[in-house]
């Protein structure tokens, strides 16, 4: 077995945590990531799709693209070692140097153990399956999740089927959609239970409608039919919540893919005992991303799910910066509560500092034009600024300076709460 | 022609909702947009619609199979199809840089298709 020690240990080589790690190193501290998969990159890797980098580089990239330069980031970064291959599977005891100890397994370096005084949670999401949405039918083969399709087509070169359906419009469904469409398959359509796409508008634009693929809003595929592989699926209209099966109509296809929403991927989470958000699936974090354990942070999308790439980096570099605040000794403790207030699904951070600038990203729990983020302390608005658009698909982000706290009547409760009207 | 369209701008997720008119003098006018790539964006797909085209071709000579391009700038719709055919008969052989031109000047359009990943050459 291999002992090593660290300042700091990143979880997940994704866009999450290779910035983290970049950052943390610029710092001048040791890290090291533990990535599960060959390469560095996580999901941009298999996303060749271009959208990617039009905030952080201002340039219009691929997920390959994207990742690459985040790569050769770390490569040149002196003080990061990578553990490719190389799964964190048990929490270790802590010791009084080096609160953080992980065992990891690997086929290229054996039986890790490694600590750290601090540690980053950048483990991304899963994909939800059909298990977890419960569609009735047979069990053929031919039913995949979206990303697993996408992995199977740009990675491993293999078209998944020749005729799809796809469940659910989040924006990888949509990806999908013009993917197998430009790979010589035919999608027949794209059911969503919700009567709003989930994915992004333009996605919808230039992957749905450039090509005449159907988007059923307010349907559901009620039953899977086939026997050895799937021979089609059973689309009901939903009225008033409920599918009228007397409505439903067939589409004969070999394949159904799932875009149906991503969870967070936890496990290593839970065995080092933190404490998960109900609402995000993800940690609950203070103002400088700090989970529930001490020195333990969390960003990225294992945090919560980003729409873009590019605010992913940006929330693992901010999150980076407190940890090497944290490993300096330096971490600022002063914070108070935030909590989502009408219309709000969640708010990430759930703390703030008063004393420096803050930023948050949020969920709406309603699809509504001219609307407005509206920021209060103990009833007191602090804070105001017009939405032209909101939809629970498009993530809000939002800042808050302590500029903006000056004047603000010392409360006894300072609890920030944030809604939208 | 006269008359309005109503488009979502699709040259970054912001999404904004354009109209665009032409007018009798055949001047094109786009409203709705909140920055410059908007308003190219509105009377390309009014005129001649662009997109930008990625795939995987087949890859040789390194452990991965498939080696992700793209159109290094938006291609004329009308060629898209012609494109994704050739792209795959293309066979492409490890080292790849990012970058690397595989396609230049498909059908006279100026548009290159390039690789977008770097692939050390190795076994496999």
């Amino acid at each position: 077995m291999t002992g090593k020690r660290y300042d700091a240990l990143v979880f997940g080589g994704g866009s999450a945590g290779m910035a983290a790690a970049a950052r943390i190193a610029a710092g001048g501290f040791s890290v090291a990531v533990l990535e599960r998969e060959r390469e560095l990159g996580g999901v941009l890797n298999q996303c060749i799709h271009s959208g990617f980098g039009l905030k952080v580089f201002r340039e219009d990239l691929t997920g390959p693209e994207y990742a690459e330069r985040y790569c050769q980031r770390l490569a040149s970064a002196s003080g990061v070692d990578v553990y490719l291959e190389t799964t964190a599977q048990e929490v270790g005891a802590a010791g009084a140097e080096t609160p953080l100890t992980v065992y990891g397994y690997s086929r290229l370096h054996g039986i890790l153990e490694l600590s750290a005084r601090a540690g980053v949670l950048a483990m991304g999401c899963r994909e939800r399956n059909r298990g977890n949405i419960g569609i009735p039918g047979t069990r053929p083969a031919g039913v995949y999740t979206a990303g697993f399709a996408q992995r199977l087509l740009n990675i491993d070169g293999y078209l998944p089927g020749r005729r799809a359906v796809i469940v659910g419009s989040g924006d990888i469904g949509l990806i999908m959609a013009r993917r197998l469409t430009w790979s010589g398959a035919e999608v027949l359509g794209v059911v969503e239970i919700q009567s709003y796409p989930s994915g992004l508008t333009r996605n919808v634009v230039q992957c749905l409608n450039d090509f005449g693929i159907p988007l059923h809003l307010s349907h559901v595929v009620s039953r899977i039919l086939g026997r050895n592989r799937v021979e089609g699926v059973e689309v009901s209209p939903l009225e008033d919540g409920v599918p009228k099966q007397e409505k439903a109509f067939r589409l004969d296809c070999d394949t159904v893919l799932l875009s149906v929403g991503l969870l967070p991927d936890t496990e290593l989470a839970k065995k080092l005992g933190v404490a998960l958000n109900p609402e995000t699936g993800g940690p609950l974090v203070d103002a400088g991303l700090q989970t529930s354990v001490a020195g333990v942070f969390a960003c990225g999308n294992l945090l919560h799910v980003h729409d873009l790439v590019d605010y992913v980096t940006e929330e693992a570099e901010r999150c980076a910066e407190r940890v090497c605040e944290y490993l300096a000794g330096e971490y600022e403790l002063a914070q108070h509560r935030v909590v989502p207030g009408a219309n709000v699904r969640y708010v990430v951070p759930n703390r703030y500092f008063p004393g420096r600038e803050n930023r948050f990203y949020l969920r709406a729990l309603v699809v509504k034009n001219q609307a407005r983020l509206e920021l209060r302390i103990g009833g007191e608005t602090v804070k105001q600024r017009r939405l032209a658009h909101v939809q629970p698909s498009e993530m809000v982000s939002f800042t808050l300076k302590p500029a903006e706290l000056a004047g603000l009547a010392s409360k006894a409760d300072n609890a920030l709460e944030v809604s939208i009207a | 022609m006269t008359g309005e369209r109503r488009l979502v701008c699709i040259a970054c997720p912001v999404g904004c909702r354009l109209a665009i008119r032409q007018e009798e003098g055949g001047e094109i006018r786009v409203s709705g947009n909140q920055c410059e790539k908007g308003d190219t964006y509105g009377r390309e797909e009014l005129l001649a619609p662009r997109r930008v085209v990625t795939a995987t071709v087949r890859l040789t000579g390194s452990a991965l199979r498939r080696l992700p391009v793209k159109t290094h700038l938006p291609l004329p719709r009308e060629h898209i199809a012609a494109l994704l055919a050739e792209a795959s008969r293309l066979a492409v052989r490890a080292p790849v840089a990012r970058g690397q031109v595989l396609l230049a000047d498909f059908l006279a359009t100026g548009v290159d298709l390039v690789a977008t990943r770097t692939v050390e050459a190795s076994g496999g």
